[in-house]
């Protein structure tokens, strides 16, 4: 994996992270409406980062489009990628 | 149902290959306080908790430490993956080999496979909550014992980020608790 790769990567899972943080704290916090409204913004966020990814370097999840030969299958697969 | 992203939580960095590390490691993959436990506890207990927000908060941190478990095995695999045969007789591992290769396996560090028995599902919301906290303290704790046991930074950045989880679930699990102890006490009457 590139360093471009890696750092949108990277990128992508600090923002991920962030909305994790966020909907834990709804799920016993679900009426405090300004970190429903950071939640809201972050997840949108994420969206178009994640979109701007798979259309680079293909599929992260299941129901996405695919070019040929089929993508999803395509290494590394997280385990292998050296992230030092 | 479940949804795999191929991707990692956070970045699983190992800075050397150290076999005795992934003995020691490998208690958080099949270990008694380790992610699995975690996970299949908390997923468990689900059905039998009496507020959304209970269900909500067991549902998703019992998603997360599926993958936390993605993340220890990220680590073993590298801790192990091109280790010679002599540094696994040296780290006491040669029995593991016999069975697993360098595969991984659902045990502790000396090597007992996992079992159920680790959990508990009490059909009791207050008690399993008690036990929820309870295990999350434990693995915050083996998660310290670990960093003390290792001296490679980037690891220890890893294992750094999932101790914190602990904390942050910890915490989450308390205010589920206060919340169906609220709705409990409502309860009683009316």
């Amino acid at each position: 994996m590139d360093r471009e790769q890696l750092c949108m990567l990277k990128e992508l899972m600090a923002l991920e992270f962030t909305v994790l943080e966020f909907h834990l704290y709804l799920d016993t916090h679900p009426t405090d409406q300004r970190a429903l409204m950071e939640y809201n913004s972050f997840v949108q966020q994420l969206a178009v980062l994640k979109r701007q990814y798979q259309d680079r370097y293909g599929p992260l999840t299941w129901q996405e489009p695919s070019a040929y030969p089929w993508q999803w299958i395509d290494q590394p697969w997280p385990w292998e990628i050296c992230y030092e | 149902m479940w949804i795999y992203e191929k991707k990692l939580q956070y970045p699983a960095k190992v800075g050397r290959a150290n076999v005795q590390m992934a003995k020691y490691l490998i208690t958080q993959y099949g270990g008694p306080d380790g992610e699995l436990a975690a996970s299949m506890r908390y997923l468990t207990q689900r059905y039998h908790m009496p507020t959304p927000q209970a269900k909500g908060i067991l549902t998703d941190i019992g998603t997360e430490e599926l993958a936390h478990l993605e993340i220890i095995a990220t680590l073993v695999y590298k801790l192990m993956d091109r280790a010679s045969l002599e540094e696994i007789k040296a780290a006491g591992l040669g029995a593991y080999y016999a069975d697993h290769d360098r595969a991984l396996y659902f045990v502790n560090g000396e090597g007992v496979p996992w079992t159920a028995a680790y959990i508990q599902s009490k059909g009791d919301p207050v008690a399993d909550l008690h036990e929820d906290m309870a295990a999350e303290e434990k693995a915050r704790a083996t998660y310290e014992w670990l960093i003390d046991l290792s001296d490679d930074p980037d690891l220890n950045d890893t294992l750094k980020f999932l101790r914190e989880r602990e904390i942050v679930h910890f915490q989450r699990f308390g205010e589920a608790l206060q919340i169906v102890q609220e709705y409990l006490d409502t309860k009683k009457y009316f």
